[in-house]
């Protein structure tokens, strides 16, 4: 029988590699479900690197594994092998086509940042100012990212990519501290411990770290930008499914930074508003003040009436709690 | 000559008249030793005690990540195993293996000197080691470090201020170890050769070490001064990265990164070297493509200087900068690529011995083209943006620097160790580490990609309970590789004092320092070698390696 | 001259002479320190970049003293350049002038460095660009006093017959490149530190 020729051989076996990679790119399923109007672009982008990686990984550990074995020493064969210095033809061509494709992909790259808004103008919109009803506790806080918020050297992300300078619709100072995001809406009054978001609509947030780095990141959306003291990063985008997603700190922030999380509700433009309303009538009517010696209540007792519109959860406390 | 070469000179007259010291002895191993060949069996030593130690850190946090809750340590003590464990893994283990270590033992040989250009220099760069990790272990009693082996103010400024200083220090002396041995490394390889030796016959090896030493000396001296500036912040008052006051954080990024990148190439130019040097001896062949891979060692350190802000795309960073970086990211994949396709070449149409330091050396071909293809995703700002900071990234990492520092260090021993020993190491034994690391490598860190990718944040001692089956994999794994330095501990305790006697040349190799006693001659070689060819000329009609004949008349 | 062990041994070699390696060393050290200052100005570029006013509140720029200053150390390259050029005609008296005028002049500078200290009225603390002003000199006026010792290391080891001669006197060029070294950091930092700040 006849042997099968090699360049056969080699033909088959690219048109397999490249059949597989692009199967494998398409349906790898290795990212979570896609929440915003980013992420189908951050997808895209990765499905191609999966299919050039899973190319270039067949071709490379194919070869190191047939090498491996077809080129092992025969027992009693003392000899050397060829004296085959270089190919610079080939050597050419394996150097060629990986700049290519470096530079296919940094292209591209510039070509997807752009689309997620990453070249658009920061810190050019304007806020829109605010009156000072603020929650008793959170005050000081929000006074320090307010007064901060706009002078801040501005970095960030915004998904208008054409550079529009049209506001967001709903504009978000978010401050992050050592464990807990805290989210303060402009238009109306708010302070949250949670993100609610509508459906739909341009959504900015301004990000600012409080006391140390963290940084603000939301898997479903595919986004992440730092919370830096000194610095404000912007992050504009559009969620796209309803649902309730992770935040998650992605910057080692100290001993709990694992704990400190919140989330981000995707709502109708029907519940987000309800969820303002009331957030705003939870802040506007806050407990009459009674002359009661506070030293005489217990912690517990003293922040009972605020914890819920800070949006606070037992589950949040619970690590600080062990922590003395 | 000065009165101290004088005085040298005399020594060396002396030692090599008597014949009881053509070599040092067992304590002598111990001392403030000038001889490259004691210093570089010192740093490998050393280092390996310091891989244990870093290692043991490493199951601890496993452990802990066993369950998604805090249940095993206390979460600052955690962040101090995870901090230390990266610092002594980086500045204790691999740069000090790969560089101080091989690179002392063989330049020198290599290049048919002596010795290295600075000896008593080399010795105390070698002794400053020790005196780090010391000091390192010391922290321990102040809390240790815990803001992670990047230290980024502010949290570095406010999380156990003592700890984090004598942290500052020790990297401090092992920074000024890495300057002081690439001054030697870059003077003696260009300056000291043996005048037969063309350029072009210099082995590849030294051409890693040359491309090392330049980068570490242009980088190494601005984390000095980030770091000061860190330190002055901490314990005198200055607000260098205090945004109240002035100052910026992003700027700390900025100085650590410039090291700090080139960092990961100072960790694998030296086993890209290593494998040039390994594999044709090996297979048997000669390497391809010579000047190719010469070249991109060079270009590696010239590129990988300008990258690192690829650290920083999510953080105080314009987009026209995010982009540049980018794009620098990308081509420094392209001369990596090209030393992966050589060897590979290399291989074809070999003899290939499966001894345990080829077997290392492929294992590190196939760890290293993963790890590498996950860092050009992570190159590209778009998708980065996704998973910077999660556990993707700690994927990545592990497989280039274990599946590839590491697996190249375990080669290299396994390789040299019958020269500086005398001795041969276990081959059977070798075949049951290998196995281990390999599956334990994989085991540990291909899990952590997809963790990365669902939406598990790194240096985190708690995290979401849907995370746990494929955390549980990755523990599993980290006990195997925990397990798979026994046997290579025994095998090199047990050859050492008791293994078969390895003659000069085990694997009729070319290079210079198989032309040599194993162990070598104190001084080397009683007279110096003449090189009459390239040390890659396998496969032409040569045998016995010894039939080169190196010796001048 | 070799800097350590001779390598010329092999009989049939023909050794090339090559530079001390020492001064080479040297060298290859000096190319580091700078992108030490490197940083440490790259710094100070950045924070003054990124503030809303430089020079802060509570801080001047003095321009007598440093410009002294300036103009001794970089007088006392061209002295110091005598004293070598005298040891390459075997003037060891002539080494030691030279050198000794030099370290005069270094120590003048340091001097005057610490009455600028000590009248400025601001301290390492006060503010950012106090902060980056000690620094920088400090970092700087260490590696003065480093030159100037080694300058004396030169002059006393001088005093030994026939120590440097017009063929040996590998300590005497390393000396006097360190102290060029030194110059020329500090024309940078002058001109960053003072004059872009003053003008």
């Amino acid at each position: 029988m006849q042997q099968i020729p090699a360049s056969l051989l080699t033909l088959i076996a690219g048109v397999l590699i490249t059949l597989v990679s692009l199967w494998v790119g398409q349906h790898h399923n290795l990212l979570p479900e896609q929440a915003s109007q980013q992420a189908p672009l951050v997808d895209n982008f990765f499905s191609i690197m999966v299919t050039i990686g899973t190319a270039l990984f067949l071709i490379v550990q194919g070869a190191i594994l047939i090498f491996t074995i077809a080129f092992r020493q025969r027992k009693g064969d003392e000899t050397d092998g060829e004296p085959i210095e270089g190919n610079f033809a080939l050597e050419i061509v394996w150097t060629a086509i990986p700049s290519i494709i470096v530079i296919g992909l940094g292209i591209y790259s510039v070509d997807v940042y752009q689309q997620m808004g990453g070249f658009a103008p920061v810190g050019s919109h304007a806020m829109i100012s605010h009156s000072h009803h603020q929650s008793a506790i959170a005050a000081p806080l929000i006074a320090q990212a307010d007064n901060k918020a706009p002078d801040l050297p501005t970095y960030g992300l915004q998904t208008n990519s054409a550079g529009d300078t049209k506001p967001a619709d709903v504009i978000v100072n978010v401050a992050a501290m050592q464990y807990a995001w805290l989210f303060n809406y402009t238009n109306p009054e708010i302070t949250a411990g949670e993100l609610h978001v509508p459906i739909g609509k341009e959504v900015q947030l301004n990000i600012t770290g409080q006391d140390v780095i963290h940084s603000f990141w939301v898997p479903q959306f595919r986004l992440k930008q730092d919370a830096l003291p000194g610095l404000k990063n912007e992050l504009r985008f559009v969620a796209t499914k309803l649902g309730t997603y992770p935040i998650v700190c992605a910057e080692l922030c100290g001993s709990y930074h694992g704990s400190m999380r919140s989330q981000v509700v995707v709502e109708t433009q029907e519940a987000y508003d309800q969820w303002l309303k009331d957030s705003q009538i939870a802040q506007a009517n806050p407990p009459v003040v009674v002359a009661l010696n506070p030293v005489e209540r217990s912690d517990s007792e003293f922040l009972a009436p605020y914890a819920k519109e800070i949006g606070i959860i037992a589950t949040d406390l619970a690590p600080l709690q062990a922590h003395p | 000559m000065t009165q101290a070469d004088e005085k040298q000179q005399i020594a060396i007259d002396a030692t090599m008249q008597s014949s009881e010291h053509q070599a040092w002895k067992w304590y002598q191993y111990f001392t403030f030793n000038t001889d490259h060949k004691v210093i570089g069996i010192q740093y490998l030593v050393t280092a390996f005690f310091f891989y244990l130690i870093g290692g043991l850190m490493a199951v601890a946090v496993r452990m802990e990540l066993a369950t998604p809750d805090p249940d095993l340590l206390d979460p600052s003590l955690y962040n101090a195993f995870m901090t230390n464990h990266g610092t002594i893994m980086i500045f204790l283990w691999i740069v000090p293996s790969a560089i101080g270590g091989f690179g002392n033992f063989l330049i020198p040989l290599m290049v048919g000197a002596r010795d290295m250009a600075f000896p008593k220099l080399n010795a105390i760069a070698f002794w400053l080691n020790p005196l780090a990790g010391g000091l390192l272990l010391l922290s321990f009693l102040f809390g240790g470090s815990q803001s992670g082996w990047t230290a980024y103010p502010p949290l570095s400024q406010v999380t156990a201020p003592i700890a984090q200083s004598i942290w500052i220090l020790m990297i401090a002396l092992v920074g000024t170890s890495s300057i002081l041995g690439s001054l030697n490394f870059v003077v003696t390889i260009l300056w000291m050769k043996v005048p037969s030796m063309r350029w072009d016959q210099l082995p590849l090896f030294c051409w890693a070490i040359l491309a090392t030493s330049v980068l570490a000396l242009l980088s190494t001296p601005v984390l000095t001064i980030g770091l000061v500036l860190l330190l002055f912040d901490i314990n005198f008052g200055t607000s260098f990265y205090k945004p109240d006051a002035g100052g910026n954080v992003v700027l700390y990024q900025h100085l650590f990164w410039f090291y700090s990148h080139p960092a990961v190439y100072l960790m694998i130019l030296p086993i890209f070297g290593i494998m040039s040097e390994v594999i044709p001896v090996h297979a048997r062949k000669p390497i391809f493509g010579y000047k190719a891979i010469a070249y991109s060692s060079l270009a590696i350190c010239l590129v990988g200087l300008f990258v690192w802000v690829h650290h920083m795309f999510t953080s105080g960073t314009p987009g026209w900068m995010r982009m540049f970086f980018t794009i620098s990211t990308l081509l420094v994949a392209v001369p990596t690529g090209v030393k992966i396709f050589g060897w590979v070449a290399t291989l074809w149409a070999g003899k290939i011995r499966y001894t345990s330091a080829m077997l290392f050396a492929i294992g590190l071909l196939s760890m290293f083209v993963m790890g590498g293809l996950g860092g050009v995703t992570l190159g590209t700002a778009p998708f980065d943006l996704h998973v910077h900071d999660t556990y993707y990234v700690v994927g990545h990492f592990h497989y280039v620097l274990f599946g590839g520092s590491v697996f190249g260090i375990y080669s290299g021993i396994y390789h040299w160790f019958p020269k500086m020993t005398g001795k041969l190491l276990n081959e059977p034994l070798g075949r049951v580490h290998f196995g281990l690391t390999f599956i334990g490598t994989h085991l540990t860190f291909l899990p952590m990609h997809y963790l990365g990718l669902q939406g598990m944040p790194r240096r985190v001692a708690m995290y979401d309970p849907q995370f746990q089956s494929v955390n549980q994999l990755c523990t599993i794994g980290a006990f195997i590789l925990g397990a798979s330095v026994i046997p290579f501990t025994i095998n090199i305790v047990w050859s050492w004092i008791k293994g078969v006697p390895a003659g000069d040349n085990p694997w009729n190799a070319l290079t210079l320092e198989w032309t040599t006693s194993s162990p070598p001659l104190i001084e080397n070689w009683e007279e110096l070698p003449v090189v009459t060819h390239s040390p890659y000329e396998y496969g032409r009609d040569r045998i016995k390696a010894d039939s080169v004949a190196t010796q001048a008349g | 001259m070799q800097g350590s062990i001779d390598v010329t041994q092999s009989a049939v070699s023909h050794h090339e002479a090559h530079p001390d390696l020492r001064t080479i060393g040297l060298l290859t050290f000096l190319i580091s320190e700078s992108l030490m200052f490197g940083a440490l100005f790259a710094t100070y570029l950045y924070l003054k970049g990124s503030a809303a006013q430089w020079l802060p509140e509570g801080t001047e720029v003095e321009l007598l003293v440093p410009s002294i200053n300036t103009i001794i150390l970089i007088s006392s390259s061209f002295v110091i350049h005598k004293g070598d050029t005298a040891i390459k005609k075997n003037d060891v008296k002539g080494l030691r002038l030279w050198y000794g005028v030099t370290a005069l002049m270094g120590a003048i500078f340091l001097g005057g460095q610490i009455y600028e200290y000590l009248s400025l009225g601001y301290g390492l603390t006060t503010n950012i660009f106090a902060n980056c002003f000690y620094m920088m000199t400090g970092f700087h006026g260490l590696h003065v006093l480093i030159g100037l010792l080694l300058i004396l290391g030169v002059i006393w080891r001088s005093r030994r017959e026939g120590h440097y001669s017009k063929s040996k006197h590998t300590g005497v060029e390393m000396a006097e490149i360190y102290w060029h070294f030194v110059d020329v950091i500090w024309i940078i930092l002058f001109t960053l530190v003072y004059i872009l700040t003053a003008f």
